[in-house]
C-alpha cells in the first residue's frame, strides 16, 4: 500500500535543497505565474533562472532552487503543474543524477599590494579575466555553487569585490535515447 | 479580407458558438464596442446587474445550478477589480466561469490611463488562467481555449482582458473545432488511468469493517451521472456516507445510508463515524480545515482512499493510502465494475455492528434545539421552509454565517445542483446574486436565498436586477440583528464582548422590498411563519421575507477550532477545555 507513486509520508522529512526544472510555454506572464505561486503559497525560492531553450523560441526552461521537506517540495511540484502554460516539472533530486553549474562575474578592487595574491587565487580556481574597455579587473568563474562559494570567500579575504551570480542551472545526466 | 469582422463581433460569435445563452454584466468605457455588438444581435441575452460583484456571483449561481459555464462581461479598472472577490470564490469552489474584461487601448497600457488597472496581474492568483489579448486574430482561439480550460479537469474561472483597440480592430474568426489545444494545457487522464489503484481501493473497501464514504463537491462538478454512480456504489457496499457542505445533494438526505453533513457544524454521528472508521473513501473532497478539525487527531485508525481530479489535493494536508487521480464519474464507474467482476461482498456482521454504533450516535439527536415560546427559532424557520417547499423544484442559495449552517443542517437536499453556497471563500453577499443566476437558468423553479440580515446588505443593490428581469427570487432573511456567527465566536471565545457584531439601523426590509416594487413580508412569531412562507412561495414576484428570529441563538453542534471530530460541542454548556480553547482561538 505504501508503494504508491504518490508516496505517503507519515513522518516529516528533513528540509533539503532541491533543484526543479520547469518547462513552460514562452508567453507573457508565465514567470509571474510561477513565482506568484511560490510567494502566494509561502514557498521559498533560493535562486531562479529563466531563458528560452528551444529552437522555435516557444519554450523556456526555468530552473528554481528551493528548499523544504519532501512533502513541501512534492506539493510545490504539483502546484506548478496546475499552471496552464507549464509543460513539465522535474525534480532533479529524484532523477538520481544531474549536473549543475552557475556563473559568477566578480569585479575585483585591485592594488599593487594584493595584485599577486588575487591573480594566484584566480589561477587556482581557473577564473577567467574578462577584457573590457575600462581595463578594470573583472573575473568570470563557472561551476558548481560550492566552488563559486569557496572562491568568493577566499577572494573576500584578500580584497573588496562586487559580485553577480546567475544562480545554478542544472540538467539531468541520465542516459536518454534520441526520440526524433 | 472580406471574411474579417471586428474584435467585438468575434467575442459575440465565440460566445454563440460556445452555446452561451446569457451574459451577466455591466457596461463601461472599455467595453462599449462589445456592448454595441450585443445590441445588434438577439441570440445572447444580457442581464444587467447593479454592481460587477453581483455579476460574477450570478454567473456562479447560473453555472452551479445548470452545469454550464457562467459568463460575465465587465469594464476595465473598477469593473475588473470588483469581480476579484467572485473570481476567488469561483476558484475556491471550482466553478467554471469565463470573465470578459475591457482594457484601455494598448497604446495607453502602462500610462495610468483613466480606468486602467493591471487586470491580468491582479487576477493571476485568483483565476485558473487569464489572458491579455493583443492580437485580434488570436481572439477566437483564446475564447475557445478559455471555455475548455474553465470546464476541463478541476473547473475554475478564466479571465480574458481585451484592450479597446482590439475590440475595434478587424480580424478573422476561427471555429471551435479548428482550434487545437496542446495537451499540457489541459487535464487528460490516461486511457487506463490508475487501474491498479482502483483495484487496490475496491479490495480495501471490500475488506472494511467500518467503512465511510466522504463525499465532496467534486462529485457535483463531475455531472449528475457521477451522483447516480456514487449512490449506486454506496448502495452496493451498504456503507454509511457523509457529505461536505459542497457535496450536499450527491446522496439524498432521505437515503438510508446518509449521515448528513460532516465538519465544524456537521452531524455528530457523521463526525464520530469519520473518527472511528477503518476505511475512508474520499470522493471529490479535499480535507478542508472546516471538515478535518485538528489534523493530528483526524480519523487516526483508518486507511484512506482519495479520489480527486486535482493531484495537488493529494497528501496536501492529510496523507492518504490509496490516491486516485481522475474524474469521479469515470473512476466510480470502474470501481463498480471491479466490485461486480470480483463479486466482492462486505462482511455483513461487522457492517451491522458498525451501523449499530452509528445508530447509537444518532440517538444523541445533535440538531435538537429548544423550540419553546412564540419567538421563531432560526432552525424552525428553515425546517418550515423545507416542509413547505419540498414538493416543489427548489434551489436554495445562502449567504455566509449561522443561517448558512442552519440551512445546511435543516434543509434536506435530495438532488445535486440544488444547493448553492460559498464554501471555500465564505463570501457574504454571494447568495442573492447567485439566486438571480439560478433563476435565470431555471425560470420556472422556486429559488430561495436563505440569508442573514448582515449578509443580504452586502449585495442588496441586486434587488433592482431581480425586479427588472421579473425574476421571482425569494429572499428569506433570518433576522437576528447580529452578524450571528461573529457573535457566536465572540460569545464562545472572546468573553462575550460583542465587538461591532450588532447591526444597528437595519433597514425596514418590507419597505425596502416595496421601494424596489417587490413584495415585502414579515413574520414576528411562530404562528405567522407558515402563512408568510406560503405567501412568499405563491407570490409571482421578487419577495423579501423578513423573519424575526431569536437573537442570541447559537449554531450547534460545533467542533471548535483546534478540536477533533470526537470532541464536538453539542450545546453552550459543554465548553471546550481552556487549553485547547486558547490554542483554537488563533485559528480561523
Amino acid at each position: 500500500m505504501n508503494k504508491s507513486v504518490y508516496a505517503s509520508h507519515d513522518q516529516v522529512s528533513e528540509t533539503k535543497r532541491h533543484i526543479l526544472t520547469v518547462l513552460v510555454d514562452n508567453e507573457p506572464g508565465v514567470l509571474a505565474r510561477v513565482i506568484g505561486m511560490f510567494s502566494g503559497r509561502g514557498y521559498n525560492i533560493d535562486s531562479l533562472n529563466v531563458a528560452e531553450v528551444s529552437n522555435d523560441e516557444n519554450i523556456s526552461r526555468i530552473t528554481i532552487v528551493t528548499h523544504g521537506t519532501s512533502e513541501v517540495v512534492s506539493q510545490i511540484e504539483k502546484q506548478l503543474l496546475r499552471i496552464v502554460p507549464v509543460h513539465s516539472v522535474t525534480n532533479l533530486d529524484h532523477e538520481g543524477s544531474s549536473v549543475e553549474a552557475e556563473v559568477a562575474l566578480i569585479y575585483i578592487y585591485i592594488s599593487d599590494t594584493n595584485k599577486k595574491k588575487v591573480y594566484q587565487l584566480c589561477d587556482l580556481y581557473r577564473a577567467r579575466k574578462i577584457e573590457n574597455e575600462n581595463n578594470t579587473t573583472i573575473f568570470e568563474i563557472a561551476g558548481a555553487s560550492e566552488r563559486v562559494n569557496r572562491f568568493i570567500k577566499e577572494i573576500n579575504e584578500i580584497t573588496k569585490v562586487e559580485i553577480v551570480r546567475s544562480g545554478p542551472v542544472a540538467i539531468s545526466s541520465i542516459q536518454k535515447n534520441e526520440e526524433e | 479580407m472580406n471574411n474579417e469582422i471586428t474584435g467585438a463581433e468575434i467575442v459575440l460569435k465565440s460566445l454563440a458558438e460556445q452555446g452561451v445563452e446569457v451574459v451577466f454584466g455591466y457596461p463601461g468605457g472599455a467595453v462599449l464596442p462589445i456592448y454595441d455588438t450585443l445590441f445588434k444581435q438577439n441570440s445572447i441575452k444580457h442581464v444587467l446587474v447593479r454592481q460587477e460583484g453581483g455579476a460574477i456571483h450570478a454567473a456562479e449561481g447560473y453555472a452551479r445550478s445548470t452545469g454550464k459555464t457562467g459568463v460575465l462581461l465587465v469594464t476595465s479598472g473598477p469593473g475588473a477589480t470588483n469581480v476579484v472577490t467572485g473570481l476567488t470564490d469561483a476558484m475556491m469552489d471550482s466553478v467554471p466561469i469565463v470573465c470578459i474584461t475591457g482594457q484601455v487601448p494598448q497604446h495607453l497600457i502602462g500610462s495610468d490611463a483613466f480606468q486602467e488597472c493591471d487586470t491580468t496581474g491582479i487576477t493571476r492568483p485568483c483565476t485558473k488562467h487569464n489572458y491579455l489579448v493583443k492580437d485580434v486574430n488570436k481572439l477566437s482561439s483564446v475564447f475557445h481555449e478559455a471555455f475548455t480550460i474553465a470546464q476541463n479537469g478541476r473547473p475554475g474561472p478564466v479571465l480574458i482582458d481585451i484592450p479597446k483597440d482590439v475590440q475595434f480592430a478587424s480580424g478573422t474568426y476561427e471555429e471551435k473545432n479548428k482550434i487545437i489545444i496542446p495537451s499540457h494545457r489541459l487535464f487528460e487522464p490516461s486511457p487506463d488511468f490508475e487501474k491498479n489503484k482502483i483495484e487496490e481501493a475496491v479490495e480495501l473497501i471490500s475488506k472494511a469493517k467500518k467503512p465511510i464514504f466522504y463525499i465532496g463537491g467534486g462529485c457535483i462538478n463531475s455531472g449528475p451521472k457521477a451522483s447516480k454512480l456514487v449512490r449506486q456504489f454506496i448502495n452496493m457496499v451498504g456503507s454509511p456516507v457523509t457529505m461536505t457542505l459542497m457535496g450536499l445533494g450527491v446522496v439524498g438526505s432521505s437515503d438510508k445510508n446518509s449521515l448528513g453533513m460532516l465538519g465544524m457544524h456537521g452531524m455528530y454521528e457523521a463526525n464520530m463515524a469519520m473518527h472511528e472508521c477503518d476505511v475512508m473513501i474520499n470522493i471529490g473532497a479535499r480535507f478542508d480545515d472546516r471538515v478535518t478539525g485538528r489534523l493530528d487527531a483526524f480519523s487516526p485508525n483508518s486507511k484512506k482512499i482519495h479520489i480527486d481530479i486535482d493531484e495537488s489535493n493529494i497528501n496536501k494536508t492529510i496523507n492518504v493510502d490509496v490516491p486516485i487521480i481522475g474524474d469521479v464519474k469515470q473512476v466510480v464507474e470502474k470501481m463498480i465494475s471491479v466490485w461486480k467482476d470480483k463479486k466482492y461482498k462486505i462482511d455483513t456482521d461487522s457492517l451491522k455492528l458498525w451501523w449499530d454504533k452509528i445508530n447509537k450516535w444518532k440517538e444523541v439527536d445533535c440538531l435538537n434545539y429548544n423550540n419553546e415560546g412564540k419567538q421563531i427559532k432560526p432552525q424552525y424557520a428553515v425546517q418550515r421552509l423545507y416542509e413547505l417547499t419540498k414538493n416543489t423544484k427548489t434551489f436554495i442559495t445562502t449567504e455566509v454565517g449561522q443561517h448558512q449552517m442552519w440551512a445546511a443542517q435543516f434543509y434536506k437536499f435530495e438532488e445535486p445542483n440544488r444547493w448553492l453556497t460559498s464554501g471555500g471563500l465564505g463570501t457574504m453577499g454571494y447568495g442573492f446574486p447567485a439566486a438571480i443566476g439560478a433563476q435565470v437558468g431555471h425560470p420556472d423553479a422556486l429559488v430561495v436565498d436563505i440569508a442573514g440580515d448582515a449578509s443580504i446588505l452586502m449585495n442588496i443593490q441586486e434587488m433592482s436586477t431581480a425586479v427588472q428581469y421579473r425574476l421571482p427570487v425569494k429572499i428569506f432573511i433570518l433576522n437576528n440583528e447580529y452578524m450571528g456567527m461573529v457573535r457566536q465566536w465572540q460569545e464562545l471565545l472572546h468573553g462575550g464582548r460583542y465587538s461591532e457584531s450588532y447591526t444597528d439601523s437595519l433597514p425596514d426590509f418590507v419597505k425596502l422590498a416595496e421601494s424596489y416594487k417587490a413584495v415585502g413580508l414579515r413574520a414576528k412569531t411562530t404562528d405567522e411563519l407558515d402563512d408568510v412562507i406560503t405567501q412568499m412561495i405563491e407570490t409571482k414576484n421578487t419577495v423579501i421575507a423578513d423573519i424575526w428570529v431569536t437573537k442570541e441563538e447559537n449554531c450547534f453542534p460545533m467542533i471548535q477550532s483546534g478540536s477533533a471530530h470526537n470532541e464536538m460541542m453539542l450545546s453552550k454548556d459543554q465548553k471546550q477545555d481552556k487549553k485547547s480553547a486558547e490554542k483554537g482561538k488563533i485559528l480561523v
